[in-house]
């Protein structure tokens, strides 16, 4: 089935991330600065911005459906301080 | 799993760095309303987050469904209800160098069904802040009872755990993917809905018997997420998950967005489409009565789909400020679902043949206003 | 699948241990920036002064946080010989001078729009203050803001007026 391909991929992907973490010694210097954040913090970027409406939609959505789970996200923004 | 995310919790406390920052303080009142296959719910719901010390930042929801159900299951079996949900939830955040702790208690109150739920959250800005780590953990104690059967009590556990990873690939770009996984156990079906088998003695063909599931349940659930931003000023997201648990149901939900700012609105656009596959121990139309083990006839376990599109249109308000208020908006979402069912039949038409009724489907129209307010 | 994607977070917080920030040490670099007024502004017409150099940004909430702190600061001590310069960090100046008119400010503001200065001083963090002694070496470096770091702001000035 395509999911088995796809979990192996993954976990390749996952081991070479971790390879080149270890053995690279890792001097990954982030690539998008923190002034360059502005697109990142506009608001329009957010990813839950108004968390009221979001848990509401989320449980009309649970609450017909067979699936749950994995709804969530936090991330992205300004990066401040 | 449970050693690897104690580990992984070692290994976020260790590192340090500078200070992250909290959620902003807002205090929002919603009013929602759902009407659709013959059920109509409707109420408010009011949150309030406020900062402390620049390290806590507490939140408190109220929310209430107030429910007028004959939906296709009551009318068919039962006769129409209301019925009130409340749920009452207070949230915790405690932000230390890079990382914030998050606790929370969750009580749902209605009168066959109490819920109990504690959340536990971490999570971690790494790699100069490009990088969001997240993992969380909840536990549910639910109490199911019976209307009109005073002897009925049972109970339900719950636990979740999730693990979350977003990533800001370019300065336009931000990637998410998450992990959840959920465990249920003790009486998990709805102690009201029955399964139809066909009876050549019953003068429709068919008679109704209850339901009996199992008293476990695992699922596992995968999601991705995109956010763009487009050189106009406006946000292009897409959402794929997959679903799949130890009932054997399978789903995909697909979600695709847009936002437009222009002046003080901004407009959403979203189309969602949700298809699952059929439980292992549902059937619409059992041969015998006690045919096997378990047996359901819950739709939400059947097979359908459901698509959706969502509008929604914010105008920004107090601009200035007022008071302590620092801005203000006043928003509108409408949501259109559509149902259709592979293999649950609308039994309100009584067949010659048990089975060969139509395929149940229904739309629904849910509304949302709410304000917002920053301080 | 659960197990691949805990690899790849282990890996990424192995590899966010190893990513360390670099220590500002050494004579503050010189830079020439045009200000809102729009004449050039350099650095070097401070040598002499205690020159505070705040990086921020509108779409910063702690940097907006902090502008009332760095104006009390600057009507403060300017007349003693302290110098604030505010760099904005964003690609475009129009935003910034419509945010300033409504929040203004006394000290200069200078517009480093291809993120030059910003680069030369390494800056890994948003907001970010360097101050800069009377003989033109960095002494002081605030990552962020957070309620309080005035005080630090006005005690290290001090210190510095001092010498």
């Amino acid at each position: 089935m395509a999911n088995i391909r796809i979990r192996r991929a993954v976990t390749s992907a996952a081991l070479a991330v971790l390879v080149c973490c270890v053995v690279g010694g890792c001097s990954i210097e982030p690539w998008v600065k923190p002034y360059e954040r502005d697109h990142m913090a506009d608001k329009i970027m957010s990813l839950d911005p108004n968390p009221v409406s979001s848990a509401y939609i989320d449980h009309v959505h649970d609450a017909r459906e067979g699936a749950r789970g994995a709804t969530g996200g936090a991330g992205g923004g300004c990066g401040c301080n | 799993m449970k050693r690897g995310i104690v580990g992984l919790l070692l290994l976020m406390l260790a590192s340090t760095g500078v200070a992250g920052v909290l959620p902003e303080d807002r205090a929002d009142v919603l009013l929602h309303s759902y009407d659709g296959g013959g059920v109509t719910i409707q109420g408010p719901s009011l949150l309030v987050r406020k900062q402390f010390a620049q390290k806590f930042s507490v939140s408190a929801n109220y929310y209430v469904d107030k429910v007028s159900s004959a939906s296709i299951d009551v009318i068919t079996t039962a006769s129409p209800y209301k019925e009130q949900r409340t749920q009452k939830s207070v949230g915790f955040d405690y932000l230390h160098d890079r990382w914030t702790m998050n606790l929370g208690v969750i009580s749902s109150v209605e009168n066959d069904y109490s819920a109990k739920t504690f959340t536990f959250g971490v999570s971690q800005d790494v790699f100069g802040d490009l990088t969001t780590i997240s993992l969380g953990y909840s536990l549910g104690n639910n109490e199911v009872r019976r209307r009109g059967d005073a002897t009925f009590h049972d109970t339900v556990k719950m636990q979740s755990y999730r693990l979350g990873l977003s990533q800001i690939l370019t300065k336009n770009l931000l990637v998410g993917l998450s992990f959840e996984t959920i465990t249920d156990e003790g009486f998990l079906n709805n102690p009201y809905r029955q399964v139809r088998y066909a009876d050549s003695g019953s003068p429709i063909g068919y008679s109704y018997e209850r339901e009996i599931y199992p008293r476990t349940h695992t699922s596992d659930a995968a999601s991705l997420r995109m956010r763009y931003y487009l050189p106009w000023r406006a946000a292009v997201s897409a959402e794929y998950r997959d679903y799949h648990d130890t009932w054997g149901i399978e789903g995909g939900t697909f979600e695709v967005g847009y936002t437009h700012p222009v002046d003080r609105w901004t407009f959403d656009g979203k189309i969602r489409s949700y298809s699952q596959t059929k439980g292992n121990f549902y059937s619409d139309l059992f041969p015998r009565s006690h045919y096997q083990n378990f047996i359901a006839r819950d739709k939400e376990l059947s097979t359908f789909s459901s698509q959706s599109i969502s509008i929604g249109a914010t105008y920004d308000i107090m601009k200035g400020g007022w008071k302590f208020i620092e801005k203000g908006s006043l928003n509108i979402v409408f949501d259109h679902f559509m149902f259709d069912y592979q293999d649950f039949r609308d039994l309100r038409t009584i067949a010659a043949t048990p089975g060969t009724e139509p395929l149940y489907n229904f739309d629904a129209d849910v509304f949302e206003f709410f304000a917002s307010f920053w301080f | 699948m659960l197990r691949a994607f805990s690899i790849i977070v282990v890996g990424a917080l192995v590899a966010s241990l190893a990513w360390a920030a670099d220590a500002v040490k050494g004579p503050a670099p010189g830079f020439t920036l045009q200000s809102r007024d729009g004449n050039r502004v350099s650095l070097a017409e401070f040598k002499g002064q205690v020159v505070m150099i705040n990086f921020w940004a509108t779409w910063c909430v702690p940097c907006r946080q902090e502008m009332p702190h760095l104006e009390a600061l600057y009507q403060r001590y300017n007349k003693l010989g302290f110098k604030l310069l505010a760099v904005n960090v964003e690609n475009k100046s129009d935003g910034v001078k419509k945010w300033l008119a409504e929040t203004p400010v006394s000290f200069p503001v200078l517009f480093d729009t291809k993120s030059e200065v910003t680069k030369l001083y390494k800056v890994e963090t948003m907001p970010s203050t360097v101050i800069v002694a009377k003989d033109g070496t960095m002494r002081y470096v605030h990552h962020g803001y957070q309620a309080g770091y005035e005080n630090d702001y006005q005690t290290e000035v001090r210190t510095l007026l001092r010498e």
